[in-house]
């Protein structure tokens, strides 16, 4: 017995002593290991030549789960949506500016009473089964969405619509009861769908969303359940040839596995993390040199809400305190490693909506101290706040996202410097949901926006928006908010509406129902055997243009792997 | 005893808070009620929860599951075919049989291994070998599964490309030859069936070693060592025949841990199993998907132990006496 | 006593669970840092003098985490375990003592238990209480006293035919004072055993919950989180994985020796030889 113990004592001491711990530790693995086919034929390969570009190839990518339903209609999670992108056309799309283009229309007019919108399609649409695709495609679609048995949590824009009209195979129109200014956003985010495949269906359980026809540059090549997602080129399609021959998607759902994939050069991209971003990889020269990184300025922001319904966050001395005494800079250091912007108001920084005049609260206990000695809190004796003899303390709930965790950890730190007692709890998506949001028993969460392009934001501000499960679950009512919110949605001419959001912004901001916290980078790690991909992102980012990336030949994988 | 599986199963469900219907995971505020409402129907939600059970056990019976709540509403046992022939698998129906893949393969080695550690180590017993062999399945059990997965992914997938890292098949194997893609599966399975296995090779080691001494000490086995049997025949033969028929039973008890998987495996490889199924039935509350997964699987286990009591009964001389007389 | 000392199995696990136990016990004096102190100026640094084990990726000392994280941990294994042992002895008695219909009863609940993947029971009722580290302590402890039911059980059949219980229950002696006074002190054996082993299952379960997110939660330290938080950097910011994982792999060791030392220890039939 002491004999193995001590070898096995001097076998990790052994270990501990070499920094190279994992050399050591495989040498170990070794003995286990009788497997010996190595092949590290590790080619030298310039990526910094420029290399003319050749149609053909495969990209591989890794997605966390399976996509559920490819009718993007139905299935809202992000794996279904990223791949019916590929497969489905929409009637106007938005361009790398974040400008709106044509895609299955040609061409648009508004009438000008501004209630009608006309929409004329290009000429010899085909759907990738060789069917024309016509304006009837287009009705049908707006029907599906909108009837009542369909399963779409997408219906409520298009129900406006007062009167769908199919004028002939090539124009369509849509009227509105009144003005909508998001209207155009919303036609460039419906995919259509083929009414000649989907007439008999039923289509909250058909088998097209697990074999679909589309229009757009890819069709679907095979599905291996829980596996994988491989699409081809579809040579019909509306919007000219991608380069790539085929996308295929990889179903992995661990995120470091994901990460060991990439490195072993199995896949093209990943999303990666600010970790992976400004350490790892400035730390690794060999994966520098056949991994490049890209980081866009995400369309959405993460913040501190108050429940405020609830005392004492109902008085607005106490969120603008608590905002004051939240260091944002240090989260962004903290949490994003500075890759993340301050933001000040509920929009994406640098567009248009984004009101430049306002600025974060900045970092002041002492502001935040006095705010909270006028609301009638004052310190007891153990150093807290407390008002009527009742300490200031609540609980912060968040679901299990990295990043929001370690925010709250930062938050709770700051606050518990000026006197308030902060507890975390952490739960899973589907309880956080269900038992606490819905039903608005919670005191302050952590959590995110993701936003439209559309500056719209009634659903989620505005107070008739509060009911269980809708967007207003921190339950903001502010009369002057609440008309700007319905001005702006139909006020058509753009520099009105700006100035109706940038007064909207800074209303929000003084009120502070939600403390911003940040807007984070998406940061992504593409093989660089993938060229043509733009950078700096544009603004819509580096995804808009992957029908125009191609793989050189001479960088492409052996066609079968190992 | 069926039936008291399906009431856990069927109070789990009731564990999680509201109702069933306000399953969807998603953060809808347009979740039409209509729809819900069409949920509560088909799930009975109006009635008494016993007479709701009572339902559920008359389609259950009749092996309906019905179908999983996610958008892509498949059957969650078996497959159907709609109008146009097309055929949807189950969901159970496809993960079932590659959990039970490497489940098995697993029990192979574990089997194998074991028994011939177990063995040595009886033979040699309190010696060096005893020891150590004792304290390698020991480290074999108390390292964290997916901690060593990561690690030996990294060293025979990245460092030295020996090994796939993740996954069931390589993207292009289908256009692969019969054989190269029965090779191609096997180098897949290779770290995920060694990493599930891991954990049962302690146990089985053990359970063999102390079964061997104590078949070892029995006076037959004296007997024969004094009618002056070969020692080796009488490890070999006689003493390991009595000392694993006890196994037997093992794999039967073992089987809800089978057919359970490993989540985590399952998660770290990305192996669209039993266990990496339920886990997203859990997180999405898709409760079809979870109660066929608990009946289906308990169902099963009780199939095992009676097969595994059989073969007891058949491979154990004296019961088999028992039965005839 | 001495006969642990004698055992070297059993030693050597005893040596590594006390080791961990005077740290766990001795945190706050031992850890240099508060183990939830924020230092963005120090994220994920290598392990130095400052810090033993290196810093993670808020900057907080790993060390000082793992010496809180170990708390953690045997309190999970210890409570969990704890329950389990208790509704297995009471139900094991039960079932033993009185047979007959109450008998059955149990032992069919006890299939039934069996027969249901443990792991997923687990995973499903976290998942819809939400985590917290009690739930994960009673529901670890709910799903794990089947064992120790069979064995009380069994050893009640044995012992209820030893003169020495049918000379007390002659004697008039209530059923109370039977079991408590006669049968359960006798039949303790082999639950230690398997108690001491069960405590071994519970932490490797609590580290796997971490890793499916449903383990101790952020921003207490359990080993199992401070696990998963490093599994992401196992390339490069190892200190973040290795140490924990070797912390739950002595542990796990340490638990185990000890078990089956004891086992050997306590076995009768070891006993002659």
């Amino acid at each position: 017995m002491s004999y193995a113990l001590t070898e096995f004592v001097l076998a990790i001491l052994s270990i501990f002593q070499n920094k190279m711990f994992l050399r050591n530790f495989a040498a170990f693995l070794t003995l286990f290991f009788l497997i010996s086919c190595s092949n590290n034929s590790s080619q030298d390969i310039d990526y910094k030549k420029s290399y003319e570009k050749e149609l053909g190839g495969e990209i591989i990518n890794a997605m966390i789960g399976e996509p559920s339903n490819l009718i993007a209609m139905i299935a809202g999670d992000s794996a279904s949506s990223a791949i019916a992108g590929n497969i489905f056309n929409t009637l106007i799309k938005y361009d790398e500016n974040l400008e709106l283009e044509p895609e299955l229309a040609q061409s648009w007019s508004i009438s000008d009473d501004q209630k009608t919108i006309i929409f004329s399609l290009k000429p010899d649409l085909k759907w990738a089964d060789g069917q024309p695709l016509t304006s009837h495609d287009i009705y049908f679609t707006w029907k599906l969405v909108t009837d009542p048995n369909t399963r779409t949590p997408y219906s409520s824009d298009y129900l406006l619509v007062k009167e769908a009209r199919v004028i002939d195979d090539q124009t369509f129109s849509v009227r509105y009861e009144e003005n909508y200014a998001p209207a155009l956003d919303t036609w460039a985010s419906l995919q259509i769908l083929p009414k000649h495949l989907l007439e008999n269906e039923d289509i909250n359980n058909t088998f097209f969303s697990r074999k679909p026809t589309g229009s757009s540059f890819y069709q679907l090549d095979q599905w291996v359940s829980g596996q994988q997602v491989s699409l081809k080129k579809n040579p019909l399609s509306t919007q000219g040839e991608a380069n790539i021959n085929r996308l295929t998607s990889r179903i992995i759902p661990d995120t470091s596995s994901q990460f060991l994939e990439l490195i072993a050069d199995n896949i093209d991209l990943m999303n990666i993390n600010p970790i992976q971003y400004q350490r790892v990889f400035p730390a690794r020269e060999d994966l520098k040199k056949k991994i490049a990184l890209y980081k866009e300025l995400g369309n959405g922001y993460t913040y501190l809400g108050f429940n405020l319904n609830k005392e004492p966050f109902n008085d607005i001395r106490v969120r603008q305190a608590i905002n004051y005494a939240i260091d944002k800079d240090e989260i962004i250091q903290g949490v994003l490693l500075g890759l993340g912007e301050p933001v000040a108001s509920p929009y994406k920084p640098g567009t248009r909506w984004n009101n430049q005049s306002l600025k974060p609260y900045p970092y002041d206990t002492e502001k935040a101290l006095r705010l909270l000695n006028e609301a009638g809190f004052t310190k007891n004796k153990d150093g807290f706040l407390e008002r009527h003899g009742k300490k200031f303390e609540f609980e912060i709930l968040t679901n299990q996202n990295k990043q929001r965790e370690m925010t709250a950890v930062l938050v709770q730190r700051r606050l518990k410097e000026i006197g308030i007692d902060v507890n975390i709890r952490v739960i899973e998506w589907a309880s956080f949901i269900n038992r606490f949001i819905k039903t608005g028993e919670f005191g302050v969460v952590v959590l995110g926006w993701s936003l439209s392009l559309d500056p719209d934001q009634y659903n989620i501000w505005h107070s008739s928006q509060q009911g269980p499960g809708q967007f207003n679950f921190i339950g903001y009512k502010n009369n002057e908010v609440d008309k700007l919110l319905e001005n702006g949605r139909r006020e058509l001419d753009l520099d009105k509406r700006e100035k109706i959001y940038h007064e909207f912004s800074k209303i929000l901001l003084e009120d502070s129902p939600v403390v911003y916290l940040f807007a984070g980078y998406g940061l992504s790690a593409i093989n660089k055997r993938v060229q043509g991909i733009k950078s700096p992102a544009p603004p819509a980012g580096i995804y808009e243009n992957t029908q125009e990336w191609f793989i050189p030949k001479s960088l492409r994988r052996n066609e079968i792997a190992y | 005893m069926l039936i008291g599986i399906s009431l856990i199963s069927f109070f789990i469900m009731h564990l999680a808070p509201g109702d069933i219907t306000s399953n969807e995971a998603s953060f809808n505020p347009r979740a039409s009620e209509e729809s819900r409402q069409k949920l509560r129907e088909i799930y009975n939600l109006d009635k008494p929860v016993i007479v709701q059970y009572g339902l559920w056990l008359q389609r259950i019976s009749k092996l309906d599951f019905g179908n999983s709540f996610s958008s892509h509403q498949r059957p969650v046992l078996w497959q159907e075919k709609d109008k146009n022939g097309n055929i949807t698998k189950g969901l159970i129906q496809e993960a079932l049989p590659i959990t039970l893949m490497i489940n098995l393969l697993g029990i192979l080695i574990i089997f194998s291994i074991s028994i011939v550690l177990g063995t040595l180590a009886s033979v040699r017993q309190n010696t060096w070998v005893d020891r150590s062999i004792t304290l390698f399945v020991f480290i074999g059990f108390a390292i964290p599964g997916f901690w060593l997965a990561l690690l030996l992914m990294y060293w025979t997938g990245v460092v030295n490309q020996w090994l796939p890292i993740s996954g069931l098949h390589s993207p292009g194997y289908l256009n692969l030859s019969a054989t190269a893609q029965f090779l191609d599966l096997l180098k897949h399975l290779a770290l995920p069936v060694f990493i599930s296995s891991l954990s049962g090779l302690a146990g089985i080691s053990l359970y063999v070693r102390n079964g061997m001494l104590e078949v070892l000490n029995q006076d037959f086995i004296t007997t024969a060592r004094a009618k002056g049997i070969n020692e080796k025949r009488v490890v070999f033969v006689h003493a390991l025949k009595n000392a694993i028929l006890p196994l037997i039973t093992i794999v039967g008890l073992s089987i809800p841990g089978l057919i359970g998987g490993s989540v985590i495996a399952e998660s770290i490889f990305a192996i669209p199993g039993m266990g990496k199924l339920f886990y997203d039935a859990v997180l999405m509350r898709d409760f079809p998907v979870i109660m066929g997964i608990l009946t289906i699987g308990s169902f099963l286990t009780l199939i095992g132990n009676l097969l595994a009591d059989l073969g007891y009964a058949w491979a154990d001389p004296r019961v088999r006496k028992g039965l005839i007389q | 006593m001495n006969a642990i000392l004698k055992n070297p199995l059993a030693l050597s696990g005893l040596i590594i669970i006390l080791l961990i136990f005077f740290l766990a016990l001795f945190a706050p004096i031992l850890a240099p840092y508060d183990p939830n102190y924020i230092d963005i100026q120090s994220i994920l640094v290598e392990p130095s003098p400052a810090h033993l084990m290196g810093t993670d990726g808020l900057g907080r000392d790993v060390f000082s985490r793992m010496l809180y994280g170990a708390r953690i941990s045997l309190l999970v294994g210890f409570v969990a375990v704890g329950i389990a042992t208790l509704i297995g002895i009471i139900l094991g008695s039960v079932a033993g003592f009185y047979r007959g219909w109450v008998d059955s009863l149990i032992m069919r609940l006890v299939d039934i238990m069996l027969s249901i993947p443990t792991f997923f029971l687990i995973l499903a009722v976290i998942a819809f209480l939400t985590p917290s580290i009690w739930n994960i302590m009673i529901v670890i402890g709910l799903t794990s006293w089947m064992g120790v039911t069979r064995l009380v059980r069994a050893e009640f059949f044995s012992l209820r035919q030893r003169e020495f219980v049918l000379a007390a229950e002659t004697m008039g002696a209530s059923d109370f004072k039977i079991i408590f006074h006669h049968l359960l002190p006798n039949s303790l054996t082999p639950v230690i055993v398997s108690s001491v082993l069960g405590i071994a299952s519970a932490v490797l379960v609590e580290s796997g919950l971490s890793f499916l997110g449903l383990g101790v939660q952020a921003p207490t330290a359990s080993w199992g989180n401070i696990l998963t938080d490093g599994k992401e950097y196992i390339q490069f910011a190892w200190w973040l994985s290795l140490f924990p994982g070797l912390a739950i792999l002595f542990t796990v060791l340490g638990y185990n020796l000890l078990g089956e030392g004891l086992r050997d220890i306590l076995d009768p039939k070891n006993k002659n030889k």
